[in-house]
C-alpha cells in the first residue's frame, strides 16, 4: 500500500524555483525522512502534500486521494505538525486537544483528549495553561494534537528543531510509538543522525529534486568506501608507516594515519603487508562510512 | 460541504477566541477602561469649559466614546489573528477537514459580539454618569444598526491588518491611527468650533457622520443626512476591507 506518492512536483516562488520535479513514494506504516539543508524545499514539499500549497505542476496522492482535486478527502486522513509548535497558548493542554477533536468532528472529543494526554505523558499538566509548559511539553502536545482522531498519515516538519538532546530523544521515542498503531510518518529533518536512527527510508532533497533515496544502509553504500585508521604507539613508527604507505596518501592525525581504500581485501592485505615488512607496530580499525559522508558525496555529485 | 459542519466549526472557533478574550484581563481593561476614563475626564475636568451647542458633555461625547471603545477592541482582533498566523494555527486548521469559512469567521463573530457587549457596557456606564438618551424604539434600533455596521466594518479592517502586517507590534497600529481620526471629527468637538482647515477635513471623513448620526439618534433628534452617509461609509469600508482581507488571507494561508 502506498501512503504518499508524488510525481514531478514543481513549485516556484516569484523568480525562485524551489522544487524542480520532486518524485517520491512512501509505503503504509513507514517512517519516511525527507532530508535537506536549510531552504532545500522541505517545508514547501510538505505543504503541497498537506494541501496547503498548490504545486505549479506534477501530481501527488495521499491515502490514494489527489491533493489538488480531493483536498478534503486528503485532509480527513492526514495531520500536519508544522515546523513550530502550533498550539493555542491561552487554552490548557486539554482544551487544545478537545478543540482539535471537535474540529475533526469526533464522536467523543473529551474521551479522545484524555487518551492522548495519557499517551503523551501530559495527564498531570492537562489543565494547566500552556505558559507553564516547557518546550518539550509543547512539542508533545503538538504531536498529541496531530494524533487526535487517528489520522493515517502524519506529516512532521522538523519535529525536533529547537529541542535539547533529551527532548529530541523523547520525540524520537514518541514517533516510534506512533507508528506502532500503523500510521505512516512523513518527517523532514536537517539532522542526518535523526534520519539515520528514526527513518525506515530516507530521501535526500537537494537543488529542488530527490538526489538519492533508500534505507540508511543503502545510502551509506553510496559514500566513499570505508577508511582504514592505523594507530601507533610512538611518533617514529608513525613516520615510518607514512613513508611505507606514501602511495596511498595517508592522512596523519594524533598518532594515527587514516588511509582511504577501495574496500577490497587485496588492497587492505597489501597495506598490512607493507607495515609488517617494515616491522612497524600498529593496530588498525576500519571506520564505516557515516550518513554524513554519504550525504556530502551525493550532494557533490549532484552539482 | 455541509452546512452543519460549517456551523459547528464556526461555533468551536468562536468559543476558542471568546476564551482568549475572557482570559486576558488586559484586553477587557484596555477596551473598557480607556474610553470610560476619557469620558470621565471630559465630563469632570473639562465639563463646562466646552461649548457643545447646548448639549451636555456626556450626551455629546458618548457616540465618540463608543467608537473609541470599538477601535481599541478591534486592535485586539487584529492582534489575535496575527498571532494565529504566526503560530501556525491557521496552517494547522487548513490541514484539517475544517470548513474554511469558520477560521476567519470565528474571529469575525467574536469581534462583533465582544464589541457589541463593550458598547452596551459603555452605554450603561454613561447612564450612570449622566447620559440622558431620548430616543424612541426606532431611534435605538437605527443607532444600533449604525453601531453594528461600524463594528463590522472596523472588524474587517482589523482582519486585513492582522493578516497583512509583518509583526505583532504593528498589527494593531491602524486602530490608534483611526482613533486619531475620531479626534479629528465632530465626535468630541462640533466642527463649527474647529479651525477652518480641520473643520473641512472633519466634514469629509467617515467618523463625523458616524458620530453625528449615533448621537442624534440617541438624543431623539432627526439625524438628517448624517445617517445615510454614515451607513454608506460603514458598508463601503466593510466591503473594501472584506475583499482585501480575503485576498490577503489567500496569500498568507
Ligand atoms: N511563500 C513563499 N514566498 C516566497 N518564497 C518562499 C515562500 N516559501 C518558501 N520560500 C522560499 O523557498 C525556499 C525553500 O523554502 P522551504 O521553507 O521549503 O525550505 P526548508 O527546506 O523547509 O528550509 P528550512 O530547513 O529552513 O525549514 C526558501 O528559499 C524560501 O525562502
Ligand atoms: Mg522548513
Amino acid at each position: 500500500m502506498t501512503a504518499v506518492k508524488a510525481v514531478g512536483l514543481r513549485k516556484s516562488f516569484k523568480a525562485q524555483t524551489v522544487l524542480k520535479g520532486v518524485s517520491l513514494t512512501v509505503g503504509q506504516g513507514e517512517i519516511f525522512a525527507l532530508l535537506g539543508s536549510n531552504g532545500a524545499g522541505k517545508t514547501t514539499t510538505i505543504k503541497i502534500l498537506a494541501t496547503l500549497l498548490r504545486a505549479d505542476s506534477g501530481t501527488a496522492e495521499v491515502c490514494g486521494f489527489d491533493v489538488a482535486k480531493q483536498g478534503r478527502r486528503v485532509r480527513e486522513c492526514i495531520s500536519l505538525t508544522g515546523q513550530f509548535a502550533a498550539v493555542d497558548d491561552i487554552l490548557t493542554g486539554r482544551e487544545n486537544l478537545i478543540m482539535i477533536g471537535r474540529l475533526r468532528h469526533l464522536g467523543d472529543p473529551k474521551g479522545e483528549a484524555d487518551r492522548q494526554l495519557g499517551e503523551f505523558g501530559l495527564s498531570d499538566a492537562a489543565d494547566k495553561p500552556l505558559s507553564t509548559y516547557s518546550g518539550g511539553m509543547r512539542r508533545r502536545l503538538d504531536l498529541a494534537m496531530s494524533m487526535m482522531g487517528s489520522p493515517r498519515v502524519i506529516f512532521l516538519d522538523e519535529p525536533t528543531t529547537g529541542l535539547d538532546p533529551q527532548g529530541r530523544l523523547a520525540v524520537w521515542d514518541t514517533v516510534r510509538t506512533m507508528v506502532e498503531s500503523g500510521v505512516t510518518v512523513f518527517l523532514t529533518t536537517q539532522y542526518l543522525e535523526e534520519a539515520d536512527s528514526l527513518a525506515d527510508r530516507i530521501a535526500i532533497l537537494h537543488d529542488g529534486a530527490i538526489a538519492a533515496e533508500g534505507t540508511a544502509a543503502e545510502l551509506k553504500r553510496l559514500a566513499p568506501p570505508p577508511k582504514l585508521v592505523l594507530s601507533f604507539l610512538e611518533q617514529g613508527g608513525m613516520a615510518q608507516a607514512a613513508e611505507a604507505l606514501a602511495a596511498y596518501g595517508p592522512v596523519p592525525g594524533a598518532l594515527t594515519l587514516t588511509v582511504a581504500t577501495d574496500g577490497s581485501v587485496n588492497q587492505t592485505a597489501e597495506i598490512m603487508r607493507r607495515l609488517e615488512n617494515a616491522g612497524i607496530e600498529a593496530s588498525f580499525a576500519q571506520r564505516p562510512p557515516t550518513l554524513e559522508e554519504a550525504f556530502l558525496t551525493i550532494i557533490k555529485e549532484a552539482i | 460541504m455541509n452546512v452543519k459542519y460549517a456551523i459547528s466549526d464556526t461555533a468551536v472557533m468562536t468559543g476558542r477566541v471568546m476564551k482568549q478574550i475572557f482570559r486576558s484581563l488586559d484586553t477587557i481593561i484596555t477596551v473598557l477602561f480607556m474610553p470610560v476614563a476619557m469620558l470621565l475626564a471630559m465630563n469632570y475636568v473639562f465639563g463646562g469649559a466646552m461649548d457643545l451647542g447646548g448639549v451636555g458633555t456626556v450626551d455629546y461625547m458618548l457616540a465618540g466614546i463608543i467608537m473609541m471603545c470599538v477601535l481599541s477592541g478591534v486592535a485586539y482582533t487584529a492582534y489575535r489573528i496575527h498571532v494565529d498566523v504566526q503560530k501556525g494555527l491557521f496552517e494547522r486548521f487548513h490541514s484539517m477537514p475544517v470548513a474554511k469559512s469558520s477560521i476567519l469567521g470565528g474571529h469575525v463573530l467574536t469581534s462583533i459580539v465582544s464589541n457589541a457587549v463593550s458598547v452596551i457596557a459603555i452605554i450603561l456606564i454613561g447612564l450612570l454618569i449622566g447620559f440622558r438618551p431620548e430616543a424612541g424604539a426606532v431611534g435605538w434600533l437605527m443607532a444600533a444598526l449604525v453601531i453594528i455596521l461600524f463594528i463590522a466594518a472596523m472588524t474587517w479592517v482589523s482582519v486585513f491588518f492582522g493578516l497583512a502586517m509583518k509583526s505583532v507590534e504593528t498589527a494593531g497600529v491602524f486602530a490608534y491611527l483611526l482613533i486619531g481620526l475620531i479626534f479629528a471629527s465632530s465626535s468630541f468637538v462640533p466642527t463649527g468650533s474647529m479651525p477652518p482647515a480641520l473643520a473641512a477635513f472633519a466634514l469629509h471623513q467617515p467618523m463625523t457622520p458616524i458620530a453625528d448620526s449615533v448621537r442624534l439618534l440617541l438624543l431623539g433628534e432627526p439625524p438628517g443626512n448624517s445617517l445615510p452617509i454614515a451607513l454608506a461609509w460603514c458598508i463601503g469600508i466593510g466591503a473594501a476591507f472584506w475583499a482585501m482581507s480575503v485576498k490577503a488571507y489567500g496569500r498568507r494561508a
